[in-house]
């Protein structure tokens, strides 16, 4: 016992499994035993960092703002800044590279000297996938067939280099539509909007459930669950986000391709990846093979993450690696060796991608911009529900910075913001809009502009925000329905929305007056209710006050359709949808 | 080739045991229908903290232009903090933490009202002093402009954030007040301390002690306007604090309940402290030039026996 127990000690100490390796049985360097553990450590490190941020992506408050301007503790934003897919589509978009972008250059150093090591090492959406492709596949993607799958297929791989070249043909044209396809922006999207609301209403359920049970202990538990979740991962009161379920079917289905294609995202969709592909090619660190001990084993391949063929007998595809080390690993020959500089032989020199292809991908993306804009929904035929968030620029400058990211939506501390559906047009597709009966815009709130991290939502001051010595940012106006309005129709007081309004003077002003109301019961011998006189308050908006809140709008008490609601005309960033002709200023800016 | 006996009666056995298992389930979950099966089966409740002692009911404290001192001297007057707080008591100071507004904007309690407040309930002994109010703008952005955080966080008092999930619903007994959803935080305490502040407001006029229950309830308060006054009446009916602390340090004037413009708000620098939630509003009333017969909500709260309109009947104590 104490003989087998030494020994296996031992040979854990030489470097060798208890379990035999086959073949040769040629142990790997320690040093590449070592980095596949740093690089699971530095995955999860960098999932729980991206989850941490993204928890905190919200209104926590603090000590600090008390008296000046209230800012996001943490760079929260950060994996879209360093993020060289967005740095570039915006770029091409706007002619500049906006303010945290730059970041990105170090990702792109990184790349340059040891390739996608974002992608397996990094990257928390990659992680995702890399422990779905674990977990999902079962029996079903075992042996034979997973390595069938690992291997690499030129086809669908070429898929995301598609991807990145129409992007920055829509990019040249006027559209940061690729932040779709960008995986940090689609994983803050689909966790922050939609797996966390939903988490959220179903600990809540769960907390009634605890109530209604009677149980002391119960409510206990339930009291301080909700009490530790609200401070430490969501907010106070439960979130929603305007038709996010597509949202949420888009990551389910992403993930789930997993049961059949491992890492199904990273290979075929991912354009982030593609263009650190395209840098990693130049990358000074690398694999050298030597063919002739290869024995065809195929261990490489069972735990290849990137499906660039780590295999004797054919080039390596560095653009497609995600230098996750599990080859040389997993190699009992002594074939696979990382190391800088290596000997090129046995890698293939050039991105496989068909010309034509390339050319009718940047023609198709550059195309989608008239396409989608000569549909009614910018130049001629604005929507009214695109309300944009507070500081936002002009609006076609806006679709070349927007990148759908979400960081807005989720920071925003009142629930205000959310994914547009088609209201903005196919290519307005979840771009943030203010959604005033769900949340209003919060009077001296900034954090939106705080986060954006490409400046479709500049990074305004409360000052300018209240328009002190200055005009105010209005992102909208108010407007009564007077026909749903209880002290306009229905002799009953009211003016929740005049208590709400949050100017001063307030935009919301009041004319008082009596007015004829009948009595709801029948006078004697069944004649006409008598009449009685009713003193109201009627509410008024005046347009050059209001700036667009939705607060009026978010307390209104005519629950489905509010009688004062709020649309865009009037926003400060336009000079063509507005109402009044004293803003109406060609000459400015 | 047919089948067995045995295999005949397994297959005959297993869908009759199917078909009674389905009719046993209809059977003992079926709906009987009918609109009233959502009315709540409690009896319609009050929360009265009152002492109900002989002391000194109302006491105005002027001339200081030190908020705490003021405070201080008010409660004073009143026989001090030990005559309300036990040792051991849990205490829930409830400040008007309404709005999204800084402390010169006059729009909630003053920070420093209500921090006196909490040191003089630690003083007399309290074991644990909340600090709450459900808000109506965004309550962390509340809590934090309104310097009432950070103020009772450095007591030590415990500043807990009206939560969602802490709101459970409840029979008052209003006239237009029935099942609410009530903050549970502010009706599981020993004594209850109400920290208004007086201020004008558009609709009721003015508004100080028994509009601040507002924030003892959650749920659609959008519709309370359609009828404030016996809104308002209804929720000082259902709370009944121990002591009333009103704050008139800084008044808005204009513009209530939230103001926004400092122009609107009028330095005063008196603190009220007082056993009667009408009698205090009835006086303070009077700041923004008003009676009480104005206010037609405080002679409501006189008619249901909470307190008198007739404050000077209270010999109010002047320090």
């Amino acid at each position: 016992m104490l003989q087998k127990l030494v020994a296996t000690t031992k040979a854990f100490i030489a470097g060798k499994r208890s379990k035999q390796r086959p073949g040769s049985g040629i142990p790997a360097r320690p040093v590449i035993r070592g980095l596949v553990w740093a690089r699971r450590a530095s995955q999860i490190g960098f999932l729980a960092l991206f989850l941490y941020l993204l928890f905190n992506t919200g209104f926590r408050g603090s000590f600090s703002g008390q008296t000046g301007d209230i800012r996001p503790e943490l760079p929260v934003e950060g994996f879209l800044l360093a993020n060289p897919y967005l740095a570039l589509m915006t770029a091409l978009a706007t002619k500049t590279v906006y303010r945290g972008l730059a970041w990105s250059l170090g990702l792109l150093a990184l790349t340059l000297i040891v390739g996608r090591v974002f992608c397996g090492w990094v990257c928390p959406f990659g992680t995702l996938h890399h422990f779905f492709s674990w977990i999902f596949p079962s029996r079903y993607l075992k042996g034979t067939k997973r390595v069938e799958q690992n291997k690499t297929h030129p086809v669908r791989q070429r898929v995301k280099y598609y991807i990145l070249i129409g992007s920055l043909g829509a990019a040249l044209t006027g559209s940061a539509i690729g932040g779709l396809f960008d995986p940090i922006c689609v994983a803050v999207r689909a966790i922050g909007l939609g797996v966390m609301p939903a988490g959220q209403y179903i600990v809540g359920r769960g907390s009634d459930l605890a109530f209604d049970s009677g149980s002391l202990t119960a409510q206990h538990a339930a009291d301080a669950t909700t009490d530790m979740l609200a401070s430490y991962v969501w907010q106070n009161q439960q979130f929603y986000f305007h038709q996010t379920w597509f949202i949420v079917a888009f990551l389910a289905g992403i993930l789930f391709m997993n049961r059949f294609i491992p890492r199904f995202w990273c290979r075929v969709l991912c354009p982030l990846g593609a263009l650190l592909g395209v840098f990693a090619k130049f990358a000074l660190f690398g694999m050298e093979k030597d063919h002739k001990k290869c024995t065809d084993c195929n261990l490489c391949l069972v735990h290849c993450q990137g499906a660039d063929n780590p295999q004797g007998g054919v080039k390596w595809r560095q653009d497609e690696c995600h230098m996750c080390m599990n080859c040389e690993s997993a190699c009992p020959e002594d074939v696979i060796k990382f190391k800088f500089l290596p000997q090129r032989a046995s890698t293939q020199p050039a991105i496989d991608l068909k010309l034509r292809t390339g050319l009718a991908s940047v023609v198709t993306g550059a195309a989608l911009i008239p396409a989608a804009r000569i549909a009614d929904v910018i130049d001629a035929n604005y929507d009214h529900r695109v309300i944009r968030p507070p500081g936002s620029v002009e609006e076609r400058e806006f679709l070349e910075r927007c990148i759908r990211c979400a960081e807005c939506m989720k920071v925003c501390p009142t629930n205000a913001l959310h994914p547009a559906w088609f209201e903005a047009g196919l290519e307005g597709l979840w771009t943030p809009i203010l959604v005033p009966r769900i949340g209003y815009c919060q009077h001296s709130c900034v954090l939106c502009g705080q986060v954006c991290p490409t400046g479709a939502i500049q990074k305004i001051t409360e000052k300018q925000k209240l328009g002190i010595d200055q005009k105010p940012i209005s992102i909208g106006t108010a407007f009564f329905d007077q026909g749903r309005c209880l002290p306009w129709s229905m002799g009953t007081p009211c003016i929740v929305c005049e208590e709400f309004c949050p100017t001063s003077p307030k935009a919301i002003w009041t004319e008082e007056l009596d007015v004829p109301k009948r009595s709801a019961t029948p006078g004697p011998d069944g004649t006409e209710p008598p009449m009685t006189k009713v003193r109201v308050k009627r509410p008024y908006v005046d347009p050059s006050l209001c700036i667009g809140c939705g607060a009026c709008e978010k307390v209104c008490p005519v629950q489905d359709k509010p009688a004062v609601y709020v649309t865009s005309v009037g926003e400060t960033r336009s000079k063509s949808n507005i109402i009044l002709l004293e803003n109406t200023s060609y000459t400015q800016g | 080739m047919s089948i067995s006996r045995r295999e005949a009666l397994k297959r005959i056995g297993a869908s009759g045991a199917l078909v009674g298992g389905a009719s046993l389930a209809t059977a003992l979950l079926y709906d009987r229908g009918g609109l009233d099966l959502e009315k709540s089966k409690q009896t319609p409740q009050t929360r009265d903290y009152r002492l109900g002692d002989a002391g000194p009911s109302l006491a105005i404290a002027r001339n200081d232009t030190d908020a705490a001192a003021l405070t201080r001297k008010a409660v004073d007057a009143l026989g001090g903090m030990k005559r309300f707080i036990s040792r051991g008591d849990i205490v829930v100071v409830k400040p008007n933490i309404g709005w999204d507004r800084a402390p010169i904007h006059a729009a909630n309690t003053n920070p420093l009202v209500v921090a006196e407040v909490v040191k003089m309930a630690y003083d007399a002994g309290a074991k644990n002093v909340i600090v709450t109010d459900a808000s109506c703008n965004e309550a962390v952005r509340c809590f934090e402009r309104s310097g009432i955080w950070r103020a009772c966080y450095e007591l030590g008092a415990e500043v807990v954030f009206p939560i969602e999930a802490k709101f459970k619903k409840m029979r008052l007994k209003g006239e237009v007040l029935d099942e609410w959803p009530v903050y549970s935080t502010l009706i599981n305490a020993d004594k209850i301390i109400n920290v208004p502040v007086a201020k004008h407001h558009n609709l009721a006029g003015y508004t100080g002690a028994m509009k601040n229950w507002y924030g003892a309830i959650g749920g659609r308060r959008n519709r309370l306007h359609q009828n404030i006054d016996v809104s308002i009446a209804d929720l000082a009916t259902f709370m009944q604090p121990t002591l009333t602390v009103l704050d008139a340090v800084r008044v808005l004037t204009r513009n209530g309940p939230q103001g926004g413009n400092i122009a609107d708000a009028r330095d005063m620098y008196i603190v009220a402290a007082s056993t009667d939630q009408v009698a205090v509003d009835a006086w303070g009333c009077t700041l923004l030039g008003r009676t009480a017969a104005d206010i037609p909500y405080i002679g409501m709260g006189a008619e249901r026996h909470l307190g008198t309109l007739d404050y000077a009947s209270l010999s109010p104590i002047e320090v």
